[in-house]
């Protein structure tokens, strides 16, 4: 297990480290929701999700919607590590011709579905964990939302029939970074009580530190235990997480690092540890 | 001979139930109005395969797109002013964006809503829809032509718009076959040429009869597919009959009429007249009222054509 961890929070380091290269290269962005949701998304792919990168089709994948689309960074660089398509693709983001959009669509081997206009994504996914049913097939469907996103009408509607439908299959997370464009979520527009919010949508509501490997793989656990209603993970987050001048800065919602910053943010990171040896030795 | 007449929204139903037998991709989705579109009669038999999303039409929008990346064919209903208007985006970004299989067939459009007032009858959702790329339109004439369009989108891949009515509409003489993208004549004539689509088709061959009364010769077309346009067809009509009325039970911005004119004033440009709602919301009253009002009669375009031979 605590090689298994450490071997994440590997994973983790190296996408953050993706995502700040990325980002500067692009020259715009956004690094803050990328970096808080990191942790969630290297469970995911490496962890969690049954997928195959060599058979990004394969009908019994699990399934993963970024709802929160604007945060694709983390996602590209996930899908590269794992081998969807070869990292020289992260330098071109957000370039003409490019196949990594601003926002995420099919064109690229892994994505399932297009987003990037917020509140749509947990009924995608919703469709999809349906469809899965009707097959009567196995996979589950994830979806990652902003804080802010959902505060879009959609959501709410979505949240109301997955119970309905009971959708056990799916399980939502939301990236609770308290930030949102224009300021702090308890400014803009209070959430809370959240997960007495989700609970009273008939949802299994957990709540945990979402940049706890240890504590995320077990929310994830339980989830897949639930039976007869949808699961919702509240991931407490940092925005910006990480990178010690983008951590709770709302300006780094979007806002690429300079050069300057990137170097410096870069460094922060740290080198990643080869822990190869462990893995050998563990097996 | 009585001549037939059907709802379009019952043609629907029946034909849902058709491919459901033949396809067991086929899923069918509704927002509380499966009784009004007749996607009930799909529920009633395929319950496993038919969901209701309540009043929450943006959901349902976006979770059949989900739906349909499951290699689905997803048919869904609800008014057409819900299916339009409410979820555009859902529309734009969710379903056509990700060119899904995903057929919105919406009922209770037009005018011809009657009694339920403006807020219900929508008739700016051709317009809207048309500007998205990807979404394909049709909007039958009648009840046998319903089952053409429905079986089309079924047999073509990609997001389809089908428009249909509220109230029984009667077969249309000399249908031809429908084809996706194409329009034909339905009544022969030689002055001036109407083209049409939907209930209007019905209004332009009434109109066509009593002008034949008067010695005037008016051919009719039907235009059932709006998006792809038949751009073909409309040339070789501007060059034939040089005078053209476009007649819609739509705003008369984005729909038919900006079709023909979009064509035309590029490739051969002619005058063209319009039947249409202009610029204004609609209101309650029998269906019969309100196309009289809002100038869309048969008696209406027998006037304007007379105005137009006389210019």
């Amino acid at each position: 297990m605590e090689t298994k961890i450490k071997h994440l929070k590997n994973k983790a380091t190296e996408i953050r480290k993706l995502i700040v290269e990325m980002l500067a290269k692009a020259g715009s962005g956004h690094p803050g929701g990328s970096l808080s949701s990191t942790d969630i998304i290297t469970c995911l792919y490496f962890e969690i999700m049954r997928h195959d990168p060599k058979n990004p089709a394969w009908p019994d994948r699990d399934r993963f919607h970024l709802s929160k689309g604007h945060c694709c960074p983390a996602l590209y660089a996930a899908l590269s590590l794992s081998g969807y398509f070869p990292r020289e693709k992260l330098w071109t983001l957000r370039k003409f011709n490019s196949m990594l959009q601003g926002h995420p669509d099919k064109r690229v081997p892994g994505v399932e579905l297009a987003s990037g206009s917020l509140g749509q994504g947990l009924s995608i996914a919703l469709g999809m964990a349906l469809s899965g049913k009707i097959d009567k097939k196995g996979y589950r469907v994830y979806c990652l939302m902003g804080d802010g996103e959902i505060q879009e009408g959609n959501i709410w509607e979505a949240a109301m029939a997955a119970a309905h439908f009971k959708a056990d299959n799916l399980c939502g997370i939301i990236d609770y970074n308290h930030f949102q464009i224009d300021g702090r979520t308890d400014d803009i527009m209070n959430l809370e009580p959240l997960l007495n919010k989700w609970e009273a949508f008939g949802w299994h509501a957990i709540a945990c530190d979402g940049h706890n490997i240890k504590e995320l793989l077990e929310a994830f656990r339980i989830a897949n235990s639930v039976k007869l209603k949808p699961t919702v993970i509240i991931a407490h987050t940092v925005k910006g997480k990480g990178v010690s001048f983008m951590e709770h800065v709302v300006d780094f919602h979007g806002r690429a690092p300079t050069e300057k910053e990137r170097e410096i943010a870069l460094h922060e990171l740290g080198e990643i540890e080869n822990i190869e040896k462990d893995i050998e030795e563990e097996e | 001979m009585a001549i037939e007449q059907l709802y379009q929204r019952d043609v629907y139903g029946k034909t849902l139930v058709e491919l459901g037998k033949r396809d067991p991709r086929v899923i069918v989705l509704d927002a509380d109005l499966s009784g009004s579109t007749r996607t009930i009669l799909f529920a009633k038999e395929f319950p496993d395969r038919f969901f209701n999303f309540g009043v929450a039409e943006q959901n349902m929008m976006a979770t059949s797109a989900g739906i349909a990346s499951c290699s689905k064919i997803v048919f869904l209903s609800t008014f057409a002013m819900f299916a339009s208007a409410r979820a555009l985006d859902q529309v734009r970004n969710s379903i056509c964006y990700n060119n899904l299989n995903v057929k919105i067939v919406a009922t209770h459009s037009g005018i011809t809503v009657g009694e339920d007032g403006a807020s219900h009858q929508a008739l700016e959702d051709i317009n809207f829809m048309r500007a998205i790329p990807n979404m394909k339109i049709i909007v039958p004439a009648d009840g046998p032509e319903t089952r053409s369009a429905i079986l089309t989108a079924y047999e073509t891949n990609g997001p389809f718009y089908v428009r249909l009515g509220r109230a029984k509409v009667p077969s249309i003489e000399n249908r031809k076959e429908f084809v996706l993208g194409k329009g034909y004549i339905c009544a022969d004539g030689k002055d001036i040429a109407l083209v049409a689509c939907g209930v209007m088709v019905n209004e332009a061959l009434a109109a066509a009869k009593t002008l034949k009364e008067k010695g005037k010769d008016a051919a009719v077309f039907n235009f059932p597919t709006i998006k792809p346009f038949d751009k073909a067809l409309i040339v070789e009509i501007a060059k034939k009959y040089g005078k053209i009325i476009v007649c819609e039970e739509h705003q008369v911005t984005g729909g038919l009429y900006s079709a023909v004119c979009e064509t035309l004033s590029h490739d051969y440009p002619v005058l063209v007249e319009r039947i249409g709602v202009e610029d204004r919301f609609g209101q309650s009253g029998s269906p019969k009222e309100l196309m009289e009002c809002y100038g869309l009669s048969a008696n209406c375009i027998v006037k304007k054509c007379e105005e137009f031979l006389r210019k």
